[in-house]
């Protein structure tokens, strides 16, 4: 697309901010987890199960920026206040998604007014509330989702994605 | 939950796949594509060498990255018969859409026939007629026996009049300029059907009539014109979804500034700003909310006009522009006539347009100031975009004809960062006899229909039961009509064909309708149809069309057609040879030598025979040319070939000689007269609500191929109705309710959505959708040219139910982008 560079550029930038921040927040989780290899003569891929961290530290519709299944996916874990299909820990309202525009990969930004993730690219927008429904927008695809469990203790893994991430034909990079 | 593919990962395209030119074959955009294929049985590995791109794929991609495609972009279909991998995804190199793909073209492959992949199995994969009462396959021979048979007979005893055609007439699927020919040979050239209609309107006419009438094509400029333009003027048109990549790749650098570089390199010696943009239009759209992201509101003028009253805004406008003397004198002298006259007869002050129209007299006065106060001494350069808020709209010629006026007023056509255009739908690529004999204005072929008149149907890629007006009285009549052929072919054993023959022209006789339906899925109207013959879309045919500037493209056939389906334009060919052997048979040889000339193999020999050898500049183009010139191919009309290239035509009239016999743009009188399509006055006062309507950015047309993909169906089960909370909660219906929309016309159904922005009294409705079809409340009244006047329309509406389950995991939020 011809538009401005600087722009495309931002959005580099941000994108790989967004992968830092993401990285620096696992540095101080309590358990990084080993990355697992896709296992090519399985149906699908192999998820790793990793931690991307505590209930505890989840405010009320308060994004914390992750990433998963590595560093180069930044996404978010948000605490919703009210149960939703696809909710995980003792309230069922965490939710994780994929915050990279799954039309072209712009990074997105959340609107805690009304709960929706924001794409500056061409103006996709992506509802946390509705398992990242595409409120309106140029994807192909609803938000890729994370299959949360929260185990006893209030850790947050991430175990699984429901659709495709962008910029990578295996969502496990191998 | 919101529909989610679980696909984790795709098969990568290897480093010798197959590549193919492909155009988006939905919107007017036409937007460049490759298909990428390979044996089902390879794939390509992540290595650099190993795959297509030349890229480290084990690496995450950045943003707008060549080497990604998305689920939506893959499938696996079959090419002489053998199962292939295949990947349609946008091309970079495209000037169109550089390398942009939306909600709808991104999914080519995905709405592709895959019998791996069981998709689009809706697909009509064999000629189907009414046996033993259903709808059954039979064979071509048996099929097209049958439809001549009939058709002949009723023809012959009756005359062609009695033969009603519904005919796309555009380009992309169902369509282009090998299927407008095929069927133009058939109906105009062997036969002189006048009973003739085009898939979204009732009668065989143009939708921007008064612009040809003036002189001025309605495709003049071309896409780079938006990147240049001092103010996009954009009337009646939601170009973000409905000409998306057009929109996103050509007028949001002007909006966001970033095309200044090109503006100062092309147009040296004026000053330039980034760009500023009116819209009118009575509804707030995304469009609207995307070009205030990007420009700014302060470069952003949106014109609420009441539904209806463009025609006096515009006219006011123009009066105010021509006071000031910001007109172009020496083009209007020049190149123009009747310009005086008009600004006699269209005068029309700021006050009275204000009242009318509901807009503040200030901001009127500013959109004229933007449209044409000069800037440091220089012309300003407009550009005039306007589509179905206009063309579906109150008085269509009249107001086609103001926009048209203030253009050629500021000289704004033919020129760098101008042009006076449609928007458009589908993309273009019509090409046909003589169609004068259809007379004007022509015949109103759903009225015809209702009263009872012709005995023959033959209806080409359209869905009257989805895209026609007064929809509910058509659809009423139309099956009691076919009903009358069907019980009477129920009658007779289907092997005995004169005694079939005879039992339908009797039904025919008391009032019965015999019709026949080429399409490439199961219609609604084809529920009313005897037989159903099979086409190919794009891609399983190669296939020309031209998009909105012009520019054509050829889409290389790239899988087989499903089944025993095949191109509209051979289908009509084989038509053609059953009627020359069935009235042959009959004894009248003249009347069957007429229906020579049709012995095509391929999609290629009517290319040859309509395009190439009949179009302006068409003896320069040929497949092969069309095949080197790939994805950005040229605009038209082709002056030339030289170097291995066709040469095009950037802009018409760059020359300052119009469309007329003496060369002279024509400027017309356009007085506003009110609603002028009958019972539209009546029917405002007495109903509630405006039942505004048009598309939605997801769905592609009538979602003919939508209905079958989970993405859309999921986001869209039923037809929104976007509403005002307040009066949402005057009627006590919440989100998601399934309410009545019902006149004096019919009455329809739709899912209830909050829109805040959506002022008191006006909805709108998602148009010519399956579960719940607007036209059953569009009255019957057109325009004087039998243009259709769906966008007013007023109805009460009242709650049906409350929200089913199938609609309780949508979003209901606010669908504008929000920083
Ligand atoms: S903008 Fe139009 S032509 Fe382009 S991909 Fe979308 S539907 Fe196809
Ligand atoms: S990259 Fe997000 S909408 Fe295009």
């Amino acid at each position: 697309m011809k538009r401005c560079p600087n722009l495309v550029d931002t959005g580099r930038r941000q994108f790989l901010r967004g992968t830092g921040l993401a990285a620096a927040g696992l540095a101080t989780a309590a358990a990084i987890p080993h990355e697992a290899k896709a296992a090519s003569t399985l149906a699908r891929v192999s998820y790793p199960a990793n931690r991307l961290g505590n209930v505890s530290e989840l405010k009320l519709n308060e994004p914390v920026d992750v990433s998963y299944p590595d560093a180069d996916a930044p996404g978010v874990l948000i605490k919703l206040g009210q149960r939703v299909e696809g909710g995980a820990g003792p309230d069922g309202d965490i939710v994780g998604f994929s915050t990279v525009c799954p039309h072209k990969g712009f990074p997105m930004n959340y609107n805690a007014g009304d709960r929706t993730l924001n794409c500056p690219g061409h103006y996709s927008r992506f509802d946390v509330e509705k398992g990242g429904q595409q409120v309106w927008g140029q994807a192909t695809q609803n938000l890729p989702q994370y299959v949360l469990r929260v185990d006893a203790k209030g850790d947050i893994y991430a175990e699984g994605l429901d659709e495709l991430l962008y910029g990578r034909l295996n969502n496990v990079l191998a | 939950m919101a529909f989610k593919r679980n696909i984790d990962r795709l098969p990568i395209i290897p480093a010798d796949a197959k590549k193919q030119t492909a155009v988006c074959h939905y919107c007017i955009v036409g937007c460049g594509y490759h298909a990428y294929s390979w044996p089902v049985n390879k794939q390509g590995g992540t290595a650099p060498g190993e795959n297509i791109f030349n890229t480290d794929l084990s690496k995450q991609q950045a943003p707008e990255s060549d080497a990604w495609y998305a689920p939506s972009m893959y499938n696996i279909v079959k090419q002489d018969g053998q199962d292939v991998h295949i990947v349609i995804k946008p091309d970079k190199a495209c000037e169109v859409n550089s390398g942009l793909g939306s909600i709808r073209g991104a999914r080519m492959a995905e709405l592709s026939f895959s019998q791996a992949r069981q998709t689009q199995q809706q697909r009509l994969t064999d000629p189907m007629v009414w046996r033993y009462g259903s709808m059954v396959p039979t064979s071509w021979d048996d099929a097209l026996d049958l439809v001549a048979q009939v058709t002949a007979t009723i023809v012959k005893a009756k005359g062609e009049d009695a033969l009603f055609v519904s005919a796309f007439d555009h380009g992309g699927a169902g369509g282009g300029y090998e299927n407008t020919w095929g069927t133009g040979k058939l109906y105009f050239g062997a036969m002189k059907i006048k009973n003739i209609r085009i898939h979204n309107r009732p009668a065989y006419n143009s939708e921007v009539h008064s612009t040809r009438d003036m002189g001025v094509g309605e495709l003049n400029n071309c896409y780079e014109d938006a990147e240049l333009a001092d103010t996009i003027v954009a009337i009646g048109c939601n170009s973000l979804e409905t000409q998306t990549n057009y929109y996103l790749n050509h007028w949001v650098p002007n909006l966001r500034g970033t095309s200044l570089d090109k503006k100062q390199a092309q147009l040296p010696g004026e000053p330039h700003a980034k760009g500023r943009i009116i819209f009118i239009d009575p509804r707030r759209t995304v469009t609207i909310n995307a070009a205030e992201a990007e420009a700014g509101k302060e470069n952003v003028l949106h014109l609420a006009v009441n539904s209806g009253t463009d025609l006096a805004l515009l006219n006011a406008i123009f009066t105010y522009v021509v006071e000031k003397g910001w007109v172009d004198k020496d083009f209007i002298a020049a190149s123009t006539k009747d310009f005086d006259k008009a600004v006699k007869a269209n005068k029309t002050s700021i006050e009275d347009a204000a009242k009318l129209t509901g807009v503040p007299a200030e901001d009127i006065i500013k959109a004229a100031t933007w449209i044409a106060a000069p800037k440091e001494g220089k012309r300003r350069r407009a550009m005039f975009a306007y589509e179905k808020g206009i063309i579906w709209g109150n008085d269509n010629y009249r107001t086609i004809a103001s926009i048209v006026n203030l253009a050629l007023a500021t000289g704004n056509v033919g020129r760098e960062g101008g042009g006076a255009v449609r928007m458009g739908g589908h993309q273009e690529g019509y090409s046909r006899p003589a169609d004068g004999h259809v007379g004007k204005p022509a015949a109103y072929v759903d009225k015809l229909l209702i009263e009872g008149k012709g005995g023959v149907h033959h209806i080409w890629g359209c869905d009257h039961y989805k895209t026609t007006l007064n929809a509910m009285e058509f659809k009423r009549v139309y099956k009691k009509r076919t009903d009358i052929v069907k019980d009477a072919m129920n009658s007779v054993p289907y092997g005995d064909r004169p005694a079939m023959v005879k039992a339908i022209v009797d039904a025919i006789n008391a009032g019965g309708l015999f019709a026949v339906d080429m399409d490439i899925v199961p219609t609604q109207i084809g529920q009313a149809c005897h037989v159903w013959l099979p086409a190919a879309t794009s891609g399983e045919m190669n296939l020309t069309s031209m998009n909105g500037e012009r520019r054509m493209r050829i889409t290389e056939r790239y899988m087989d057609p499903p089944g025993q389906s095949m191109p509209d334009c051979l289908i009509a060919a084989r038509i053609a040879n059953h009627m020359e052997r069935v009235l042959r048979a009959m004894g009248d040889a003249k009347y069957a030598d007429q229906f020579k000339g049709f012995d095509w193999k391929t999609e290629e020999d009517a290319f040859m025979d309509g395009y190439h050898a009949n179009e302006k500049g068409g003896k320069f183009v040929t497949y092969e040319r069309l095949k080197a010139m790939g994805t950005n191919g040229f605009q038209e009309p082709a002056t030339d070939f030289k170097d291995g290239k066709i040469i095009g035509t950037k802009r018409l009239f760059a020359d300052g000689k119009f469309g007329t016999k003496d060369g002279k743009a024509i400027f017309f009188e356009a007085q506003w007269r009110g609603l002028q399509a009958p019972g539209k006055d009546e029917q405002k006062r007495k109903f509630k609500y405006l039942i505004n309507n048009g598309r939605a950015n997801q769905v592609w047309q009538s979602a003919y191929l939508d209905v079958e993909s989970d993405l859309v169906m999921d986001r869209w089960p039923y037809p929104f109705i976007e509403m005002n909370p307040e009066d949402m909660a005057a009627i006590s219906v919440k989100q998601g309710d399934l309410v009545e929309v019902w006149n004096d016309a019919g009455s329809t159904q739709a899912m209830a959505y909050p829109t805040p922005t959506a002022r008191k009294g006006e909805t709108f409705m998602l148009f010519g959708y399956p579960t719940g079809v607007e036209g059953n409340v569009v009255n019957a009244g057109t325009n004087e040219l039998v243009i259709p006047n769906y966008k007013q329309t007023w109805g009460n509406i009242r709650k049906i139910s409350d929200a089913p389950a199938g609609v309780k995991h949508l979003s209901f939020k606010s669908q504008e982008y929000k920083a």
